[in-house]
């Protein structure tokens, strides 16, 4: 017997594209994608990038598929939206070499901004898209994707879900194909998407479609499970393996390819059973086609399109049924996520708070600035949109109103989305204050490398953009670089920074304290001095709190940053680090 | 079919745990699934991880009313998740607390005598000082490993799978102490 491996939904997909003979792989991170590309990244023969963001992840992909290669990008769902651009267009074209590109959405979210449907982008970019609801399947749709790419000439797009992404079930591993380059073909009336050209391809997308339903009526991943016929169930991924401990007896109609949806299948499946329900998180996508298709079911009038869903909730809506369970009443303490002991953002966000200077924010880390106690950040919207959101107030309310605003960005969402901001503010005669967070890797997503850290994903050195010359070639002539943790001179930079009447950036450069090669002093200690002032509580470290009237520092839990020593004013926190300097 | 919950802070290293008890489980021949938090919760916020194993495993999450075992690495925590235990299942804590932001800020209280609130409802606990044996064992970040030791002393799954499971997933640097830590919490 060959055993199976246990293995998370990504690294299934990883496996599953280097089965399939796949050459490149170009993504951006984003929780719940990022394992995807860094498990890609352990494969030799696969050549694999972290590119600046999703839009240029997609271009690389796609143009080493014109040059007949099997490719791949790989995103979260609102890294969908950055590729939008390339993806529609190459919808047109279609491909040399398979080209698949697999979307993560984050129902629920538990580490995104919303809760888009990405089937929603399929069906208006006319791709087909599959959907795994396990592994094994993640392994064996990622594989099919390719082979389905190259005979349909289309893109494929996959879809997952956190729950997808990072469960781990069995995969069983097979050999890598042996898929050999295709030829290069200079084919302009395909690859030049000029409008007499495109027009032509709009053409064949629509004919493709048509086959594509037509595939979707006996597609190897559309499966009956004919039970019992009184209830029948259509889903879809991880909503399926809901619904099969819901309705154990229950007839299925399992979707694995959700666009195109199948007609047929779906109509006799209906006209099998005495009750259809569809079972899907998010947007009522299969529920609509069958309400097209003058089927009555039961959706989204008893299940929510909010957040994602457990056995219990669709047991509840479906059957009425409560879960026999322990009851705390007590109200109990949230546990939000918070900045890390050492964390670098933390003395940024700190100075922040005390000049009570307005924060346009952004994606990473540091966007739980956000929360108590530093409560310093006002807005986040996406990617990059910290700069562009400052420079937008300013014009509505006056460079006045400007001064006391400042734009805060992390280094790798600056490279991805923010440099135009900027460009945006020189070109524009803004005067805002833009603060890059430089932790020199992208933290939130687990570290990876990205253009500012001077490492390609396998390690490699490699150029590092330099962000003052970079800076200053836009047109700002007022760069600083300072160590947010020296908190006097941040404070006065910041000063004089937001007061002077043109566009300047502060470059607030500190290593993530998750670093390994970052080394603080050994854990500090309240020594006798403390008046219990709780000046040091400020700083929002979970490692000191206040017990019993006394203020400690947990032990396993500090670092030696000395961020604490700093706000100290009475001499009371000793033992490793410096004083202000 | 077993149902577990591995509840803690982010940073506790509630993952490797979730790993090695999968691999023990699939090492058992079980079909499993499990279930990880990564990203933003990961940083210091509460985490639950699931494991499940049995013939044929379909949703990765455990509901409410549905644990068998509950693996708590933090009393908050515990209790927190104390409504996903089910009728005669068991809940494993480690006495270790840890003030919650709210707490810190001081907008809220840490609720107090945990465990003997959650005895009163019913609820079947062991209670383990597991940061005081991990230190014992010579590393006090094998908490997590000691809370494995004392739910495989009550599983269904033999010790010396547990223990291959511990050598494949552990890097072996640190295999040393694991064992040790293993072996304290299984004999507790």
């Amino acid at each position: 017997m060959i055993m199976k491996k246990l293995m998370l939904g990504n690294a299934a997909v990883a496996r599953g594209a280097y089965e399939a003979g796949v050459r490149v792989v170009s993504s951006y991170p984003g929780t719940p994608s990022t394992e995807i590309t860094e498990e890609i990244a352990k494969y030799d023969e696969i050549y694999c990038e972290w590119a600046p963001n999703e839009k240029v992840a997609l271009e690389v992909a796609i143009g080493a598929s014109f040059a007949g290669a099997r490719a791949m990008s790989c995103m979260k769902h609102v890294g969908l939206n950055v590729a939008a651009d390339p993806l529609y267009t190459a919808s047109y074209t279609g491909v040399g070499g398979g080209l698949v590109v697999c979307v993560a959405d984050d129902q629920g979210m538990h580490s995104s901004q919303n809760e888009q449907d990405s089937r929603l982008v399929a069906i208006s970019s006319k791709i087909p898209m599959l959907e795994p609801a396990d592994s094994e399947e993640c392994k064996i749709f990622t594989q099919k994707a390719f082979e389905l790419s190259e005979k349909y000439d289309t893109p494929i797009l996959i879809r997952l879900s956190t729950r997808i992404s990072h469960s781990q079930s069995l995969v069983q591993e097979g050999e890598r194909e042996n898929v050999e380059l295709k030829d290069y073909v200079k084919d302009t009336a395909k690859y030049v998407m000029m409008p007499a050209m495109a027009m032509k391809r709009h053409h064949y997308v629509e004919r493709r479609l048509d086959d594509m339903r037509k595939l979707a009526e006996d597609c190897e991943f559309n499966v009956v499970e004919k039970k019992d016929s009184k209830i029948g169930v259509i889903s879809a991924g991880i909503a399926y393996q809901y619904a099969k401990e819901v309705f154990p007896d229950a007839s299925f109609l399992k979707l694995g390819m959700i666009n195109p949806l199948p007609t047929q299948l779906i109509l006799d499946f209906a006209k099998s059973v005495e009750k259809v329900y569809v079972i899907e998180e998010l947007e009522p996508v299969i529920e609509n086609h069958c309400k097209v298709l003058g089927i009555d079911v039961i959706g989204k009038d008893i299940l929510s399109n909010i957040g994602e869903f457990s056995v219990a909730q669709i047991r509840e809506a479906v059957f009425g049924e409560k879960a026999d369970t322990i009851k705390i009443e007590e109200p109990m303490p949230n546990r939000p996520p918070v900045m890390c002991a050492g964390c670098p953002h933390r003395g940024t966000f700190y100075v922040l708070k005390k000049l009570g200077l307005r924060v346009s924010g952004d994606i990473g880390c540091y966007t739980l600035g956000a929360l108590a106690p530093l409560s310093s950040m006002d807005m986040c919207v996406c990617m990059g949109a910290s700069i562009g959101m400052a420079h937008g107030m300013e014009k509505a309310r006056g460079s006045e109103f400007a001064r006391k605003t400042v734009a805060v960005i992390g280094d790798s969402t600056f490279i991805h989305s923010g440099i135009t901001g900027l460009v945006d503010i020189v070109y524009n005669k803004g005067t805002s204050t833009v603060i890059i967070l430089d932790n020199s890797i992208t933290g939130m997503t687990g570290h990876q490398h990205n253009p500012a850290t001077g490492f390609t994903i396998k390690g490699e050195p490699t150029k590092g953009v330099d962000l003052v010359k970079l800076c200053s070639a836009i047109g700002i002539d007022r760069v600083t670089v300072i160590d947010p943790f020296n908190i006097k001179k941040f404070e006065q930079v910041l000063r004089e920074e937001t007061e002077v009447d043109e566009p300047s950036v502060i470059i607030a450069q500190r290593p993530c304290a998750l670093l390994k090669d970052v080394k603080h002093g050994k854990p500090l200690e309240i020594n006798e001095n403390c008046k219990v002032c709780k000046a040091c509580m400020k700083i929002g470290c979970p490692a000191i709190s206040v017990i019993d009237g006394k203020v400690e520092i947990d032990k396993s839990l500090c670092v030696g940053c000395a961020l604490c020593v700093r706000v100290c004013r009475f001499n009371a926190i000793g033992a490793g680090g410096a004083k202000d300097d | 079919m077993t149902n577990i919950m591995i509840v803690g802070v982010g940073g506790q290293g509630t993952l490797l745990a979730s790993r090695i008890l999968g691999a023990a489980a699939i090492a058992n021949g079980y079909d499993v699934k499990v279930s990880e938090v990564h990203g933003m919760s990961q940083r210091g916020g509460s985490v639950v991880t699931y494991v499940k194993y049995g013939d044929k495993v379909y949703s990765p999450i455990v509901g409410e009313g549905e644990a068998d075992i509950i693996l708590a690495f933090e009393q908050l925590e515990a209790y927190r998740y104390a409504n996903y235990l089910k009728k005669g299942g068991k809940m494993l804590v480690n006495i270790q607390k840890t003030n919650p932001m709210p707490v810190i800020t001081g907008a809220a209280e840490y609720p107090k005598d945990i465990i003997e609130k959650m005895r009163q409802k019913g609820a079947d606990i062991i209670d383990v000082d597991a940061f005081s044996l991990a230190c014992e064992a010579g590393n006090a970040k094998t908490v997590n490993v000691v809370l494995i030791g004392v739910l495989a002393a009550r599983s269904n799954i033999e010790k010396d799978i547990w223990l291959s499971a511990l050598e494949d997933t552990v890097p072996p640097k640190f295999l040393e102490v694991n064992k040790k830590a293993f072996e304290l919490g299984y004999n507790l």
